[in-house]
């Protein structure tokens, strides 16, 4: 199961995904990204409390590569956990997302510093 | 059955020699009386065959009521008849008798004998008939201590025909002391009335009418016996009424009319609420077993309006029936319609509710449950229950009644009764019905799983130099996973392995999409790059927004002794080089089909081309046997893959599939696969 707490803090959108995302839970991720995409430019995904993504949750993720871009979206993920960033790299969302170690650095891409 | 059978018609045959033998008797009793011999002797034997006639006849008839089944007024009707036949044979004795009054014949002892022998004979039986009737109605809901009462009165009965041998007195203290104890006896067991409470009201009217009527026998025959031949001067040989026995079959029966009479007399206007308790109980079973009998909710809730309405006496009633979203989706009417509805609606909303107070006030019974005093003209009380099944709200019955206050405690206790049973009907009709839906769903999968097992290849194309050994296994019916060889010439062999995003259902109609898109390039020859790419040109308006599919994608080229090979992350392939005796995981960059679905994706494509050697071993597999987990919730994981693979490298690759399933197994042990399994060992033969 997977809980999902959102933040706003200035401009900054931060969505906390605690927990496991498998199959049944990977809706709850995709509706909380589909409404942050739709209102604000600088989104971060923390990851630090995320223990587990299925594929079904790599493909949610996957699914905002071309609007983040069209957009002009800046995304970033970070906190995330060896185990989670090595399914990412696996996959190759590692090259296509960007992927941070920890917040202030997320910060400072979204910002554009 | 014959034995019962031939053992009645010995009993009724017994019944007419002992009668007879009782005549003979008394012909030779009245020729030894007028000629002044000894009559005694022939008395005694008359006595004796009176007492056999009386048993034959009383187990005779015994046998008779044992043999139909037992209906009140059936056999009233029958001891009716009987007396009726008794009568008319009676009446035409006595006839004969007053047209021969002044013929010689007609004075002629043994004549006289005669006819009085054949009442004797009629009374009897219809005595008996009516004794062995009010037995069975007496014995109706019977009771250990019952039977025993009974038993001491019958016996008491025979003991008492003894008597006549004797000569004590009729009316002496030790007989006026049998008879007031069989007077007793007849009182205790008169009270034993139950079988009344069955009649309905009609029927109770019949049996009083038959009953007055057996009754007034009783005392018709009484009065024959008593004063047969006395305008003659005539005595019998022998007074049947000097027996107490058929003095008391006289009382008892007797007591017992009256008894019945009164008792259903004063039953009778309580007998409604009897058949009303019948009819509910009647009208429960109804809707208990409705599912049985295949029918639909509407039919429970027409059986459920019909029950209450009768129940409550309600002059009128409506049953909304919600829809999902407990809108009113029709309405079934008693009596009324949708205009009355919306008028008693409207002074429902004037009146003041009262909820009823419940011992359980769960959301179940206290929501929108009421009754109302009813400003209306017609209807001065109403009563709303709603019916709910698994929480949710699907009918509401409203009653109606033309009287104040015309719902008491215990009628809604019945109608709340009717209406839980019938959403346990309906609970268990959409049950069924869910379940019949889900077993349609489970023969769907079935079919599914034929025909997914049927997309993977069930024998493997390879070529000579190479060894090859696979295992799919689904976690669901129906999987992501894909393996798949196909032989490009003699000496190139394409292999894949694949994994679709996700699980079940959908995943499985990805996996058979990637086997038609792998059946169609591989066969135009592409190299390992062109095909990745073209794949996932192909997927790129097949797949859905949030689904990709990960590809190892190998060729193996037997002359050139060469591997072309790329990932497209997937779960990197585990390979061991003989030449350099290592086993290592071919972590080249790639890129999922399906996440960039445009030109973009092939500058993500990554190949790698190398030698391999007599001895090398390829392992691909899918993330199930890397994820797979142990009680301890640990992964299975790459080191551990690895781990195994290295001390297994001088096997063969079916010796290595089963034994990395049997480390598998007992890594996860008993628990389940949680994600589909695949992998696909390739091993080159040594020289």
């Amino acid at each position: 199961m997977v809980e999902i707490k959102n933040s706003l803090k200035n401009d900054t959108y931060t969505i906390h995904v605690i927990g496991e995302v498998d199959a049944s839970s990977s809706i709850h991720l995709d509706e909380s990204i589909s409404e942050a995409t739709s209102k604000y430019k600088k989104i971060l995904v923390n990851c630090e409390q995320l223990e587990y993504i299925s594929s079904a949750g790599l493909g949610v993720f996957m699914s905002y590569i071309n609007d983040l871009e069209k957009n002009n979206i800046k995304m970033v993920i970070y906190g995330l956990s060896d185990k989670v960033k090595h399914v990412f790299q696996i996959l190759g969302l590692d090259q296509l997302l960007k992927i941070t170690t920890n917040e202030e650095e997320a910060k400072e891409i979204v910002d554009g510093l | 059955m014959p034995l019962n059978k031939n053992i009645l018609r010995l009993l009724t045959f017994s019944g007419i020699l002992s009668w007879i033998a009782m005549l003979i008797a008394g012909y030779l009793h009245r020729f030894a009386s007028i000629h002044q011999g000894n009559a005694e002797t022939y008395l005694f034997l008359a006595k004796l065959f009176l007492i056999a006639f009386i048993v034959s006849i009383y187990f005779s008839i015994e046998k008779i009521g044992n043999q139909d089944s037992f209906n009140i007024l059936d056999v009233l009707w029958k001891v009716f008849v009987t007396g009726l036949v008794a009568t008319v044979v009676s009446l035409s004795s006595n006839l004969l008798l007053t047209l021969l009054k002044n013929h010689e014949h007609g004075r002629n002892p043994y004549f006289l004998d005669t006819l009085y022998l054949i009442n004797v004979g009629l009374i009897v039986t219809f005595l008996i008939a009516t004794f062995s009737v009010w037995k069975r109605l007496i014995l109706y809901q019977k009771t250990k201590w019952l039977i025993r009462l009974w038993n001491i009165f019958e016996y008491g009965l025979l003991i008492s025909a003894l008597m006549m041998f004797t000569n004590i007195e009729l009316f002496n203290g030790f007989s006026l002391g049998i008879w007031g104890s069989l007077a007793l006896l007849s009182m205790l067991l008169g009270v034993n009335l139950k079988w009344v409470a069955y009649l309905n009201f009609k029927q109770k009217w019949k049996s009083i009418l038959l009953i007055l009527l057996i009754a007034l026998y009783i005392g018709y025959f009484y009065t024959i016996l008593n004063n047969y031949g006395i305008e003659f001067g005539f005595l019998p040989y022998y007074n049947v009424l000097n027996i107490i026995t058929i003095n008391g079959l006289y009382i008892f029966t007797l007591i017992y009319c009256v008894f019945s009479i009164l008792v259903v007399l004063f039953n009778l206007p309580t007998s409604s609420v009897f058949e009303q308790k019948l009819v509910e109980v009647f009208n429960f079973q109804k809707l208990s077993q409705s599912r049985n009998t295949g029918q639909n909710e509407d039919q429970v809730y027409e059986i459920l309006l019909d029950s209450t309405v009768s129940v409550a006496l309600a002059n009128a009633a409506w049953l909304d029936i919600l829809d999902e979203h407990e809108q009113v989706a029709r309405t079934l009417y008693f009596h009324t319609d949708q205009e009355e509805k919306e008028e008693i609606l409207k002074a429902v909303r004037k009146s003041r509710l009262k909820q009823i107070p419940s011992s359980a006030p769960t959301r179940m019974t206290l929501q929108n449950r009421f009754t109302a005093e009813l400003k209306h003209e017609l209807y001065k009380s109403i009563f709303v229950i709603p019916i709910f099944v698994q929480d949710q709200k699907i009918a509401s019955l409203t009653l109606l009644r033309d009287v104040k206050e015309g719902f008491v405690k215990d009628i809604i206790d019945i109608i709340r009764t009717f209406v839980n049973q019938a959403s346990i009907s309906i609970e268990n009709y959409r049950l069924m019905d869910e379940a019949i839906i889900n077993e349609r769903y489970k023969e769907e999968l079935k079919i599914a799983k034929r025909v997914q097992d049927s997309l993977l290849p069930k024998r493997l194309e390879t070529i000579d130099e190479l060894e090859i050994s696979a295992f799919s296994k689904a976690a669901a019916e129906v999987g992501g996973d894909y393996f798949d060889t196909y032989k490009m010439s003699d000496s190139r062999l394409a292999l894949i392995v694949g994994d679709v995003s996700g699980k079940g259902t959908s995943a499985a109609f990805h996996m058979s999409q990637m086997k038609g898109i792998f059946q169609s390039l591989v066969q135009i020859n592409l190299s390992v790059k062109d095909f990745i790419i073209m794949a996932n040109n192909a997927l790129a308006t097949c797949l859905d927004r949030t689904s990709f599919i990960t590809i190892t994608y190998l060729i193996i080229d037997s002359l050139e002794k060469r591997f072309e090979y790329a990932r497209a992350g997937h779960c990197p392939t585990l390979y061991y080089s003989a030449k350099e005796n290592i086993v290592t995981y071919l972590e080249d960059n790639g890129l999922g089909l399906g996440i960039l679905r445009d030109y973009q994706f092939s500058d993500y494509v990554d190949v790698r081309h190398t030698s391999y050697q007599h001895g090398d071993i390829w392992f691909l597999y899918t993330d199930g046997i890397t994820e797979a987990r142990n009680r301890n919730n640990e992964e299975f994981g790459y080191e551990r893959l690895k781990t195994f693979l290295e001390k297994h490298v001088f096997y063969s690759a079916e010796y290595i599939k089963e034994a990395i399933l049997k480390e598998l197994h007992q890594f996860c042990g008993t628990s389940n696969l949680e994600d589909d399994i695949t992998m696909l060992i390739i091993k080159v033969k040594g020289d």
